[in-house]
């Protein structure tokens, strides 16, 4: 087979078989896909968690992870934000023609890795091939389904004046990881990306017993987004300290360099987590026991008044306010 | 050094904040010239922590904002001509003209690529030799040099395809027509930083010498604001009126001569229209003769209709330190980042987005 894909891997023909075969089915294999059947069957039993997201990052390979591996954390951690177990998963690749197999395969080992440390299964999947330049390299859906355990209730509208507010670790590392190789922005850094499956942090925390209202993985739009989203939910007011917010010196200097704020920078293997102050302790340990939450802290509250308000107390000891993200974010020009 | 989180400290900035409680008794009115500046204060809460004898006022230093709309309709029609790539800093993609945004050129199929140089235009040029590279030459004296250096390269390259929107501004002419029209009372200028990399704190001499009014020069983490802040009621005090540097790690008295040279070899001085104030004499740069093969003014015929002022607008009072953002009807009502009617709504460095996004919270 040629090293790259042509319009005919994406025809349903002969083609498309082997590809389907040899890169997909025998990469990811499992029972359920094996059986090649048009639509994946499996048992559930109680409340089932369900949520869907494409990947579109550019570029694909990035250090410390590439598109395969940010397809299966992402939905992964969606899932595990609800407080879910993540099971299954469907993959969906849309090609374009012309894109190298041997890349192709490099991204299918990458998803491959990134479900069995999830623990999930690739069940069900489509491929399709679009003219060269209809699509930008490759581009990836993922959906997955898993199941909420008894008794745990964990949403966004949950957050309570007086809980505390926990951050997993480090911002921004994904964000300044990805544009680093940006296409006419090249930097030179060591940063990677801090893509990885938050599930395994989510169970730990769940299992302490500690009641849990909120948790949520602050992907794009960063820090300051997450937290607007569960005030304007909770009709609650978050008050943050500027001085707890763990930044590595990397991404604080590359933001500087850029015109960013590390609040808004993209995070893809990070959790904020509201719950009452009774339970901080055994659920910070339980977060630090976890390899991705090891740098885990409180980082703020939720407060009375002025609903949907986030506000953060700076180094010298003043307010401002954390808006949402406007538009995209924009270098600055002197 | 690690040049960031040193210059946030919490403990040195609480010091910087009781120096100038302790030392401030008489009434001050500072400008900060700069919309960096302007960020930072706000970013940091400043305005909150300083005594109430001293008053900051935002100056006109956002090169976006001040860009009249009659350049920004320029730049727009520019975008649409066949064969061209209008090439651009971001800040400039989502400033309304008279009519339209070159977000919206580009919506409706301008090429308008986001860069963060004038080299990477000039890459641009090289892959697309077929096409008219136009790069939108916009900012104070910090981005004219490194702009002034494409055109050098341009030429020796002998590419005939790069060409200059050239909308630059420089900043002491300004400073003089907003002290001139005695609008302002002032007791202090927070001088540009990175600007006074290029042109030297003597560049501001003027201002004390001429106007008997204190400079300090400062960087744009808010220790430096707070340290120029600090240098500033110092000298208000004890009633001197000097240039000083609170940026040394930056920025010379002499500023950097190499970066003046590029600047003057490529361009002169011309009259620019700034936005709130009209046409200031010699504030702008040109092309020089012999570069006028750059010039996408010369090389095309830009016909960019009539100009269109928007009713209610105050970004020009808010550059010239007139009004504050809050004094404006449109203020978050009509102009907020996500509709903005404004420049300095738009414009990271703009004042009305500083007062917007970051509010003045008292918690």
């Amino acid at each position: 087979m040629p090293d790259r894909i042509l319009l005919a891997h994406g025809s349903g023909g002969k083609l498309a078989h082997r590809l389907v075969t040899e890169t997909f089915v025998s990469r990811l294999g499992n029972p359920i896909l094996a059986q090649m059947d048009d639509a994946a069957t499996f048992n559930l039993s109680g409340t089932v968690a369900f949520t869907t997201d494409s990947y579109v990052v550019d570029p694909i390979f990035f250090p410390g992870g590439d598109i395969g591996k940010l397809a299966v954390c992402g939905t992964v951690n969606d899932l595990a934000m609800s407080g879910a177990r993540p099971l299954y998963l469907s993959l969906a690749v849309i090609i374009e023609e012309g894109f190298s197999k041997s890349d192709l395969e490099r991204i299918v080992d990458s998803i491959h890795q990134a479900t069995i440390e999830a623990g999930m299964t690739i069940v069900t999947g489509d491929t399709k091939v679009v003219n060269q330049g209809s699509a930008d390299k490759l581009y990836i859906n993922t959906a997955g389904v898993g199941i909420v355990p008894e008794g745990v209730n964990v949403s966004g509208k949950n957050a309570k004046p007086g809980d505390k507010i926990l951050l997993s670790g480090p911002i921004g590392d994904h964000g300044i990881a990805v544009m680093s190789k940006r296409e006419g922005l090249r930097f030179s850094s060591k940063l990677e990306s801090d893509s990885a499956p938050l599930n395994d942090m989510v169970e730990r925390i769940l299992a302490t017993g500690q009641q849990v209202h909120c948790l949520r993985d602050p992907t794009r739009g960063g820090l300051a987004t997450t937290l607007n989203e569960l005030a304007q939910q909770s009709h609650t007011r978050i008050v943050i300290e500027e001085a707890a917010i763990p930044v590595r010196e990397e991404v604080l200097g590359a933001c500087e360099m850029l015109g960013l704020d590390p609040l808004y920078v993209a995070n893809e293997g990070k959790l904020v987590a509201v719950l009452p102050a009774s339970g901080v302790d055994k659920v910070l340990a339980a977060m630090r026991s976890s390899c991705y939450g090891k740098r885990a802290v409180i980082i703020g509250e939720v407060t009375d008044g002025e609903p949907g308000r986030v506000v953060m107390r700076t180094h010298l000891g003043s307010f401002r306010v954390i808006d949402m993200l406007t538009g995209d974010i924009l270098p600055r020009i002197c | 050094m690690k040049y960031v989180s040193e210059f946030r400290d919490s403990a040195l900035a609480k010091g910087l904040i009781a120096q100038v409680c302790r030392l401030s008794s008489t009434p001050a009115r500072f400008m900060e010239f700069c919309g960096g500046h302007t960020v930072t204060i706000f970013r940091y809460g400043i305005r909150q922590v300083l005594p109430q004898t001293v008053t900051m006022v935002s100056g006109p230093g956002c090169p976006v904002c001040v860009t009249a709309n009659k350049d920004l309709d320029k730049t727009i029609a520019l975008a649409h001509f066949p064969d061209v790539i209008l090439a651009t800093f971001g800040d400039m993609l989502r400033i309304p003209g008279s009519h339209s945004s070159l977000q919206q050129a580009k919506a409706e199929g301008a090429d308008v690529r986001m860069v963060y140089s004038a080299m990477d235009a000039l890459n641009i040029a090289r892959e697309n030799p077929e096409k008219h590279v136009i790069f939108v030459g916009i900012g104070f004296e910090t981005t004219a040099p490194t702009i002034a250096a494409s055109v050098l390269q341009a030429a020796k390259e002998g590419l005939d395809n790069y060409y200059i929107l050239s909308l630059h501004k420089l900043s002491p002419p300004v400073v003089k027509a907003l002290l001139d029209s005695g609008e302002v009372n002032l007791d202090g200028f927070i001088c540009p930083g990175h600007v006074s990399t290029v042109t030297g704190s003597q560049a501001w001499e003027f201002i004390s010498r001429d106007y008997g009014i204190p400079c300090v020069v400062s960087g744009f983490e808010p220790l430096d604001v707070l340290h120029s802040i600090s240098m500033l009621v110092s000298q208000v005090e004890t009633k001197r009126a000097e240039v000083e540097i609170a940026y040394r790690r930056g920025v010379q008295p002499e500023g950097n001569p190499t970066a003046l040279r590029l600047m003057r070899e490529v361009f002169a001085p011309c009259p620019a229209d700034w936005r709130g104030m009209g046409e200031i004499p010699a504030s702008g740069l040109k092309l020089r003769e012999a570069y006028l093969e750059f010039d996408a003014e010369t090389a095309f015929d830009i016909d960019s209709g009539p100009t269109r002022e928007t009713e209610g607008c105050l970004c020009g009072q808010i550059l010239r330190g007139v009004a504050t953002p809050q004094d404006c009807p449109l203020f978050g009502k009509a102009c907020t980042p996500e509709e903005p009617v404004g420049p300095c709504m738009v414009s990271s460095e703009g004042s009305c987005s500083a007062y917007y996004r970051y509010g003045g919270e008292h918690a």
